[in-house]
């Protein structure tokens, strides 16, 4: 059992630092004193901004805000993998105690063409945004929809719906792919609609307008390489991807 | 001043529709002409949006994070109430109502609560056309389980994430509107200030915190959906980003703060590690089931929790209160564990934790039950803590979870300064002093769907539209007032930063206004919170530009209005001498606990009039009155 210990770490940082878009960005190194093993991986970023702040330097920027892996705002690459690579984890769920005393770690921002970085850690992900805008929904009015129990939904695909529904956006699949695909991210809103009988409907029209998106906003293509199912914190699997493809095949050929 | 919430008179079951009835309307080919500014992208603020923009009008949404979809609400865990009745126990519209009036301690406007139950139902139809994958029985209906202060199972759920798929459903309906060009969304945008030009609300101040830039967006009407305040507290289980800000700001320009005391402490939350802990999460009330509370009998014993033998332990919630046990209601828990952490007896590192223990469950019951049951918080839990909570028990500590305060508003949801309503946890309407278990769900959504597209109309239909144009003296006033706030932040330069600022006042607020409060602790609260808030003026260090992204000043405005705010607050609770609900006066106690009220003299929502920083605020009261259901004391037994 390792929690309440009190032996602290002294940890090597090498984080990406750039002031602004077009601005030229580096690695810079900083030391992470008295880390305690319970600490998550943010808050002891928070301290290291502390001691930046009081040294009158600019603390270093990192998106985040719920801090329990749900909300998909935290995002940086760590020692080279999306999240840091601990299994079904957020940035924001990493604990210090997954680190050792001495070691360094390096902190970038995700890396993508679609993704522009804005400062230090913080990207533009407002591509996804677009490609959801661009059929991530079902055509409901507000009011004037059958009653919940009218249309039955066996509870396979509504597990399935659910499984692909779990996905928070945060766009480490778009990191992690060779390609900066974003196909995983589409590929779950794609399956979750189109399993679920409300969304049956409009299946056809709304692949193909998604991954025109996905195509029009800088993201590249899937060649299966599966990095993005082994970075995704909620464990969103490429089996979606396989169903994106069949909806695809559908719609041309309809 | 005597407020008045407008309430439909005559039968309440038929109040809203008669009231719909009334309300005034926009033609279809005027809604295009009238500008609606939607702050907030949650369940109440997705979901206006996306109705208002469909109904026609011409919306623009803000959100502080990078998109729409990031709003706290997807942290809700639980899941939503309805009176569907689909289980056949006994459940209906009526039920929904008492229970909501009753779990709020007799405290909230009884229309308001009917109407939230009636349309309860509408919204389960709604999430479910929108393609929210609620769980399913095998024959494909939908499933509820139950949940706290009711006796029937009417709550919907999606897995450990119902807040998350319901806010992708809102989500969804917000991106369709966008493409089709009826709502315009700026994220990475903070609203600083409410713009009112003759008494109405025509507009907000934001900064865009990608550049930097202060500008004012004008409209024909306001609505805040901007959620609560409980980082008041600074550990809290809200999002780092949550704050009283918008609200606050609102209420410096008019709109009553009402009720801002009532707040809910969660009692089982994973209990701080450290200092440098930054926020608390919270863990489902459901492990109480099959978990025991327990302290160690003596002071500062340090073995290992299972190394205490029997004899030793305090099952504190079994011997306080034998009929309820370990399933005692939530405000009540979370006292006792304080009280036992108070008195030197509680566990984990600084002694603030409590043992909930789940040996006896797995003796009787088999570890595999247990994991079906309770198997994703387990893990949850080891992820936080790294302890394996089959083999030694969870360590538990209440932590700020809920507001139930927020800006007054009538039946419309409009605020007493015209053409601005609010919505959600950021009003005070529905949860009198105590919110029950997923009802905050369906407030936001039912405010969002199906209460704002029909009493918005009734306001613009009496206005013209376009009529303050964004050259208007108040904007420009309110433009060079947040410019110069900002310059002041980063004009300081002293020593301490923000977040210690912030710390600090957490630690106040949570030592003196926290779970139990006294005259003596409300008035030492009084007297530190001024004292920082002039510190902080002359000590914050704030680093970087203005016209940059700069998280530091985004922060220091959110803090600065909490150490206003927590003024407001503090006076809020001295004033009202009694105990409600999540209101917990010392001096005014049952004997076995339970929280006294005064009905005599605080039947009544406290609405604050702003009057200066520092100054004493107004206080203007709305009357309660009770004719559908009994003013009773509540009890759980
Ligand atoms: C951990 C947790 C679990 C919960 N579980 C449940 C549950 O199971 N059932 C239940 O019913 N309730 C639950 N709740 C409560 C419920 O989730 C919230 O009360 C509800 O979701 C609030 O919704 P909202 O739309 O009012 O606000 P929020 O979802 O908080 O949205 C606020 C919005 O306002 C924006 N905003 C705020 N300030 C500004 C500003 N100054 N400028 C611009 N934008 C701003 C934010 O960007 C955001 O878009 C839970 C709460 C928490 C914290
Ligand atoms: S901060 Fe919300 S998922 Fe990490």
């Amino acid at each position: 059992m390792s929690a309440h210990t009190s032996n602290t770490m002294t940890i090597t940082l090498h984080v990406w630092r750039q002031a602004g878009p077009n601005a030229p960005g580096k690695l810079e190194q900083y030391e992470a004193k008295n880390v305690s093993p319970d600490q998550s991986f943010l808050e002891m970023l928070d301290e290291v901004n502390e001691d930046l702040i009081k040294a009158g330097k600019d603390p270093i920027a990192f998106d985040h805000d719920c801090r329990e892996g749900i909300c998909g705002m935290c995002s940086s690459v760590i020692n080279g993998v999306p999240h840091g690579g601990q299994v079904r984890t957020t940035a924001c769920q990493l604990h210090m105690r997954t680190f050792k005393d001495g070691d360094a770690i390096y902190i970038e921002p995700w890396r993508a063409k679609a993704f522009p970085i804005i400062k230090d850690l913080i990207v533009d992900r407002n591509a996804l945004e677009r490609i959801m805008q661009a059929g991530g929904y079902t055509s409901c009015h507000t009011g004037g929809v059958p009653d919940g129990n009218a249309i039955l939904i066996p509870k396979p695909e509504a597990d399935y719906a659910m499984d692909a529904a779990e996905c928070i956006g945060c766009g480490a699949c778009v990191a992690a792919c060779p390609n900066g695909s974003a196909m995983l991210y589409t590929s779950a809103k794609v399956a979750q609609l189109s399993v679920l009988p409300q969304g049956k409907a409009e299946a056809a029209e709304r692949v193909c307008a998604m991954v025109d998106a996905m195509q029009e906003n800088g993201f590249g293509n899937c060649s299966n390489h599966y990095e993005c199912q082994a970075a995704c914190p909620k464990g969103i699997s490429v089996k979606f991807i396989a169903k994106l493809n069949r909806e695809y095949q559908k719609a041309l050929f309809k | 001043m005597i407020l008045d919430g407008k309430c439909p008179k005559g039968p309440i079951q038929t109040s809203w529709d008669r009231h719909r009835f009334d309300l005034k309307l926009v033609n279809p080919a005027n809604k295009r002409k009238y500008k609606i500014l939607v702050v907030g992208t949650g369940l109440a603020g997705g979901a206006a949006a996306a109705s208002l923009g469909e109904l026609g009008y011409n919306v623009e949404a803000f959100c502080y994070q990078d998109s729409a979809r990031r709003a706290h609400s997807i942290a809700a865990q639980g899941g939503i109430n309805a009176a569907k009745n689909y289980p056949n126990d006994g459940d209906s519209i009526y039920r929904l109502f008492y229970d909501t009036i009753k779990g709020g301690d007799f405290r909230a406007r009884e229309a308001d609560v009917w109407r939230l139950a009636q349309v309860s139902n509408n919204i389960i139809d709604q999430c479910v056309a929108q393609g929210v994958p609620f769980a399913r029985d095998y024959a494909g209906y939908l499933d509820n389980r139950s949940f706290g202060g009711a006796q029937v199972s009417r709550t919907f759920y999606a897995r450990g994430q119902t807040g998350q798929q319901l806010l992708l459903g809102a989500y969804s309906a917000l991106a369709r509107q966008v493409k089709a060009g009826s709502v315009k969304l700026f994220q990475r945008t903070e609203m600083l200030d409410l713009v009112v030009v003759d008494g109405e609300a025509k507009g907000i101040t934001v900064r865009d915190l990608v550049t930097g830039e202060i500008r004012t967006h004008v409209g024909d009407a306001v609505v805040l959906a901007t959620g609560g305040y409980v980082n008041v507290f600074y550990l809290s289980t809200n999002a780092m980003g949550c704050s009283v800000t918008a609200t606050w700001r609102a209420h410096k320009k008019g709109a009553f703060f009402a009720n801002p005391c009532y707040t809910q402490i969660h009692p089982t939350c994973i209990p701080q590690s450290g200092e440098h802990q930054s926020k608390l999460t919270l863990m489902s009330e459901s492990l109480r089931n099959d978990g025991r509370c327990w302290a160690p009998k003596k002071k500062g014993d340090n073995r290992p929790p299972n190394e205490i033998p029997e004899e030793d332990r305090d099952y504190y919630l079994e011997r306080k209160y034998p009929s309820f046990g370990n399933l005692a209601p939530r405000d009540i828990a979370s006292r006792a564990a304080k009280e036992q952490c108070d008195e030197g007896r509680g566990v984990g590192p600084g002694g603030r934790g409590v043992n909930l223990d789940f040996a006896d469950s797995i003796k009787r019951l088999g570890e595999d039950t247990i994991r079906a049951r309770y198997g994703n918080l387990f893990e949850m839990y080891e992820k936080i803590t790294d302890e394996n909570a089959y083999k030694v028990p969870m360590r538990m500590y209440p932590a700020p979870h809920y507001s139930m305060g927020g800006l007054w508003v009538d039946y419309n949801c409009e605020s007493n300064v015209p053409g601005l309503f609010v919505l959600g946890e950021a009003n005070f309407s529905v949860h009198g002093a105590n919110r029950l278990g997923a009802s905050a769900l369906m407030q936001g959504l039912a405010d969002g769907y199906f209460v704002i597209p029909y009493t918005i109309a009734n306001y613009l239909a009496k206005t013209k539209p376009g009529a303050v144009k964004a050259d208007n003296p108040e904007c420009k006033k309110s433009i060079e007032d947040i410019k110069a706030q900002t310059n002041k932040f980063l004009s300081i330069n002293g020593k301490k930063t923000v977040s210690e600022f912030h710390r600090e006042l957490g630690k106040i607020m949570w030592e003196n206004v926290g779970m139990a409060r006294s005259e003596e602790s409300l008035k030492d609260a009084l007297k530190k919170i001024p004292v920082l808030r002039e510190e902080f003026w002359k000590n914050v260090k704030v680093t970087g530009k203005g016209e940059e992204l700069n998280q530091q000043l985004e922060n220091a405005g959110r803090v600065a209005d909490f150490l206003e705010f927590a003024e407001l607050m503090s006076k809020d609770a001295l004033h009202r001498n009694e105990s409600c609900g999540g209101h917990f006066r010392v001096e005014h106690q049952m004997p076995d606990g339970e929280a006294k009220r005064n009905d005599e003299d605080y039947c009544y929502a406290a609405a604050w009039e702003f009057k200066g920083v520092g100054n004493e605020p107004e206080l203007h009261k709305e009357p309660l009155t009770f004719e559908n259901v009994h003013l009773a004391v509540r009890s759980y037994k």
